[in-house]
């Protein structure tokens, strides 16, 4: 029994009814999946058990649901944890993990950037990447590319 | 004139960039100065900012290797490398990579790391005035790029990791010139270290000079050789080893100090074992394929992360089942390193804002993707 066992365990125990699935992925990484509401108890837990740094937060648009997806690193412990918090598409807003992990500044803003996820309590919520004045958040699936022109090779233009 | 500019409490904004020969590249540092000392600092990204990621979703997995060659110019390999890992995650074929693909991996990645390393010396002696630092590294440098277009075909943007493998087998005569090569590595490397460090100019510029507590690094999620001049022997390669890693051995390389010179001196020492890396793996190099064919498609989200050369990557992608990722995520770790910048300015000098940027070693195109 490895460590990402341990960690699983621990997590079902304390928080009973709060993780809709927890699954172990492979060896040291542990997937849990959790309502927003719930995220910033477990993230506090996290800390506290040895889980000092955060890697990543991503966005995902997935039509019917945002997901932010924080990927959270143990170095004592050698081990990670993902958590997925669903976001519902009308109402994008999730509690930020500032106050845990000040690391999550820059991802937060970045996601809010992109993706239009307001997470609220994050001191300095701007955009960060694109103009201040840009009026869309671009990685939305409801945000289009031109996809034929790429694909319009040399020989179908009629150059040769 | 600069009565004009200046705020209450004898503090001013000042802009160095998005135009400033520090910046290498294009974004802007506004810096809040009290007389010379450096009071607050404000990072500004985002001028380089391409979409990678939204142009990610409409092509197919292996084209996007073309874009993430590109995300960060000097060291194409390892980002490369980062991607496709991750889709053979996704896809679950990570596991039946023939065993000579993943030594290839580590062995251009690892020559790749002096090249991005080298480079990053280049940039950082003539930040300081030391202009025979900056003729010096770029003459290794080319050596090792001469490796990795032998190697690739390529002297930059290489292209030459595949989700499945890497494109092709190393020419007959590599381990030979690889051998040649980091054994008259080893020796300029020396004449590097007295050329640097005995060189009092550099240590005073250096040495106490933008320090970064090792409670701060962590909290911040600063990763890489920055992490390790604080004192963490925090390293991916290390700790959740991916391709040959595992069978290789070695011991990140850190410091205690956490200021510009600890930065400096865990990159030399970087150098040194990415040498030995490339050695150990040409000797166990096993015979046999170098790639296998992936499966066009690929469905759900996973992950994968690597120590890149200035920190841990971490790619996330997501599949709906189609040929294209539905999602990429691309953490790079200067990212985070930028948002980290205010603290380790504060209380310095405004002339050792330039040294300080100088050892982060900043990478504009990883940096706003």
């Amino acid at each position: 029994m490895g460590v990402e066992e341990d960690v699983r365990r621990e997590l079902e125990a304390k928080f009973p009814g709060v993780l809709k699935a927890a699954r172990i992925l492979r060896p040291r990484l542990v997937q849990v999946r959790i309502d927003r509401k719930d995220l910033v108890p477990l993230c506090e837990h996290l800390k506290a058990s040895g889980f000092e740094h955060l890697t990543c937060i991503s966005a995902v648009d997935w039509v019917t649901r945002f997901e932010s997806v924080y990927h959270v690193t143990s170095w004592s412990r050698n081990c990670m944890v993902e958590i997925d918090a669903e976001i519902p598409h009308d109402d994008p807003r999730i509690a930020s993990v500032y106050g845990v992990w000040p690391g999550a500044d820059y991802h937060e803003r970045e996601a809010w950037d992109l993706m239009g996820i307001v997470y609220e309590g994050h001191p300095n919520l701007e955009r960060i990447l694109l103009p201040r004045d840009f009026k869309y958040h671009p990685l939305r699936k409801d945000f289009p590319q031109e996809v034929d022109r790429q694909y319009v090779s040399r020989r179908k233009l009629g150059g040769g | 004139m600069a009565q004009a500019v200046r705020e209450a409490g004898d503090a001013m904004w000042i802009n160095m960039g998005p135009q400033h020969p520090m910046t290498h590249g294009l974004w802007n540092l506004r810096v809040r100065v009290d007389g010379e000392t450096v009071v607050d600092a404000q990072p500004e990204i985002g001028y380089l900012h391409r979409g990678v990621e939204k142009i990610s979703e409409v092509r197919e997995f292996q084209k996007v290797i073309v874009l993430t060659d590109r995300l960060c110019y000097v060291s194409s390999v390892t980002w490369s490398h980062a991607y496709c890992i991750a889709v053979e995650e996704l896809m679950g074929i990570y596991g039946k990579i023939p065993p000579r693909a993943h030594y290839l991996r580590v062995i251009s990645n690892e020559l790749q790391r002096v090249a991005s390393h080298l480079m990053w010396l280049a940039a950082y002696a003539p930040d300081l005035g030391l202009l025979t630092g900056l003729l010096w590294s770029l003459r290794e440098r080319e050596l090792f790029l001469d490796l990795l277009q032998a190697l690739s075909g390529q002297r930059m943007n290489q292209n030459y990791p595949r989700v499945g493998g890497v494109r092709n087998d190393m020419p007959a005569t590599f381990p030979r010139d690889c051998e040649r090569v980091v054994k008259h590595f080893y020796k300029k490397l020396e004449e590097y270290e007295s050329l640097f460090e005995r060189n009092k100019t550099f240590l005073m510029r250096t040495q106490g000079v933008g320090v970064l507590s090792k409670e701060d690094a962590m909290a911040w999620g600063v990763t890489g050789p920055t992490l390790r001049a604080c004192g963490v022997d925090y390293d991916v390669r290390k700790l959740d080893p991916y391709d040959a890693y595992a069978d290789l051995g070695f011991q990140p390389a850190t410091e205690h100090d956490g200021d510009s010179y600890a930065r400096y001196l865990v990159r030399i020492q970087e150098m040194r074992n990415s040498c030995e890396l490339v050695l150990r793996a040409l000797k166990k190099i096993p015979d046999g394929p170098f790639r296998i064919k992936p499966p066009r498609r690929a469905e759900g989200a996973a992950f994968r992360r690597t120590e890149d050369s200035r920190g841990e990557a971490l790619f996330y992608i997501c599949g709906d089942g189609g040929d294209r990722p539905y999602r990429v995520k691309i953490r790079s770790p200067i990212f985070c390193v930028m948002s980290a910048v205010p603290l380790i300015m504060r209380g310095n000098k405004l002339a050792d804002v330039i040294s300080i940027m100088g050892s982060l070693d900043v990478c504009v195109g990883e940096m706003d993707k």
